[in-house]
């Protein structure tokens, strides 16, 4: 009967926790608000978790789109379909791709760091030298920190697929001898607004916003030691993993489901 | 102070009561603290002594008992009241807490851009005038990694007065301080309670310092005031809390052994009995 009650007692931590962990996202929304005087808040932290993710964004989605390039050539030219290698590509970027892999990136370069931050601010008693000062941490360090990741990653994914593109043209076209001008008109054509691009930012504001939260709340909620600060960090990248992973599984099969 | 009695305390605690899940940290607790005065809680480490300091700043909330602040129940009061009677008290915590992502001037400047709309140049004067009170206007420009422990500590003093608050709360000032500093700071917390009319709470266990500036002295131990008075009145008491803690010997009512079972048989039993024992 132990293990039942260890069991038990496990599903009720997990419980607790997501409970903190959305009246968390609950003040920082109702805090966002006051962030509207102070755009210099956000601004400072869009940097921070979006500018500076650009190298690995960038670096990682040309590597994936050449991959891309070329798997898809080789499957495609079994059928003698190679001219719609564009097409697989771009499609697998921006639908999949693209969201997935930048959220995954994020957690690793971008929500481990807001964890951190966060995390070591508790342990130092900054946040709460803060509320000493009536100046309400949750406002003014975890919701500008959300509201730039919840920000920054759509655009991040966008900069992932448009470089994946690339990839992709650099290996189809460029080495494997696909027509140029295939590449890129079948890729219009077949690549639709709502259906694709729509879809894949829906996926990647909601990535975002999961991400971000997962990491300030980590962080707001780490015992304020080294050990406890650097769990935390570690439990938000496996944790956004997870999450974006399943997310991104309910996601697909509420957009893509009807074919 | 000949007229402590007759004036209202600027804090007045009462039965005050607090636990950490299971481990209770105070026991039905009376402390009053007076305008204008140095009021010092000592006490061993471990007694609650910062515990206490967030009770009154309202960060944490007592199983029962009130504590009025300048009128005001925090243990009750609205979040919006609280966080207006805050800015009226400065805390200045054991390691200073300095932001660490802006310099000595923007630490200090913090709460003057926060809480007023006064013009930059304002800001300014106000600030370089808050650092030259601690001695650290020509340190301005230095980052919080850039100071040593007492030049934090006197930085998060400047940013304490910062609104020229009614009351500071001072978590272990002393604790690691070189000499020359520990004499700096010292100075100082008399000085700015005399000069601009503060009301001082020091929370500490250097008995001599404390001693030195403390207008009254409430002895903590095992969760209640176990002495109380100024620091000649508990120089001459016979309590025997107060003779141990003054005179800083190991053993009397504070045990110097956390509690254990029996050394002899502590020492006699196998460690994988005594686990078994135990689970
Ligand atoms: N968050 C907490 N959870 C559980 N116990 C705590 C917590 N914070 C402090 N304690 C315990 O409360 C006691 C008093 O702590 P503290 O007020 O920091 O003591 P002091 O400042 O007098 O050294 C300590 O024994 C400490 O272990
Ligand atoms: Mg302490």
């Amino acid at each position: 009967m132990d293990w039942l009650q260890a069991l038990g007692r496990r599903g009720l931590g997990v419980f607790e926790r997501l409970g903190r962990a959305s009246v968390l996202l609950f003040n920082i929304i109702g805090g966002l608000h006051t962030l509207v005087p102070r755009p210099a808040l956000v601004t400072y932290q869009v940097f921070s978790v979006g500018v500076l993710s650009l190298v690995i964004i960038v670096v990682s989605g040309l590597f994936v789109g050449m991959v891309l390039g070329l798997q898809g050539y080789n499957t495609l030219v079994d059928f003698g379909a190679e001219e719609s290698l564009g097409v697989v590509v771009a499609l697998s970027l921006v639908r999949e791709l693209g969201p997935v892999v930048t959220a995954l990136l994020f957690a690793g370069r971008a929500g481990s760091a807001l964890t951190a931050e966060i995390g070591l601010m508790k342990a130092t008693e900054q946040l709460s030298a803060m509320e000493m000062m009536a100046v309400d941490p949750v406002r003014r360090v975890l919701a500008p920190r959300f509201l730039a990741g919840f920000v920054s990653m759509p655009l991040l994914a966008a900069i992932f697929s448009a470089v994946g593109v690339t990839g992709g043209y650099f290996v189809g076209v460029g080495l494997l001898g696909v027509d140029e001008g295939a590449y890129w008109s079948q890729m219009q054509d077949r690549v639709d607004l709502y259906d694709d691009i729509m879809n894949g930012v829906v996926k990647s504001l909601v990535f975002g916003a999961v991400a971000t939260w997962i990491a300030v709340f980590e962080g707001y909620d780490a015992v304020p030691t080294s050990e406890g600060v650097s769990r935390a960090t570690t439990r938000t990248v496996v944790q956004t993993a997870l999450a974006v992973l399943a997310l991104d599984f309910i996601l697909t099969a509420l957009m893509f489901g009807e074919y | 102070m000949a007229n402590q009695d007759q004036q209202q305390p600027l804090v007045e605690i009462r039965n005050l009561s607090f636990s950490h899940g299971s481990r209770k940290i105070f026991d039905g607790v009376d402390i009053d603290i007076h305008a204008g005065g140095v009021t010092a809680i000592m006490g061993p480490s471990g007694t609650g002594k910062t515990t206490l300091l967030r009770l009154i700043g309202g960060q944490l909330r007592p199983q029962t008992g009130t504590i009025l602040v300048d009128g005001e129940d925090v243990t009750r009061i609205r979040r919006g009241r609280l966080y207006q009677l805050r800015k009226r008290m400065g805390m200045l915590f054991q390691n200073g807490a300095l932001l660490t992502d802006m310099s000595v001037f923007d630490n200090v400047a913090y709460p003057l851009r926060e809480h007023t709309r006064l013009p930059e140049s304002m800001v300014r004067d106000l600030v370089l005038m808050k650092l030259e009170a601690v001695g650290l206007r020509g340190a301005r420009d230095l980052l919080p990694s850039q100071l040593s422990g007492g030049m934090a500590r006197r930085v998060a003093l400047a940013r304490a007065i910062a609104l020229d608050p009614m009351m500071i709360l001072y978590d272990e000032p002393f604790t690691g301080q070189d000499p020359i500093s520990m004499g700096v700071l010292v100075r100082l917390i008399r000085l700015l309670n005399d000069s601009i009319g503060l009301t001082s709470i020091v929370v500490s266990h250097d008995i001599a310092e404390t001693a030195a500036i403390a207008d009254y002295i409430y002895l903590l131990s095992g969760g209640k005031v176990v002495a109380q008075g100024t620091s000649a009145e508990l120089e001459r008491s016979d309590s025997a809390w107060a003779q141990q803690f003054l005179q800083g010997l190991a053993d009397g009512p504070v045990p110097f052994h956390y509690p254990a079972r029996d050394y002899a048989e502590d020492l006699l039993t196998p460690s994988s009995v005594a686990a078994a024992a135990r689970g």
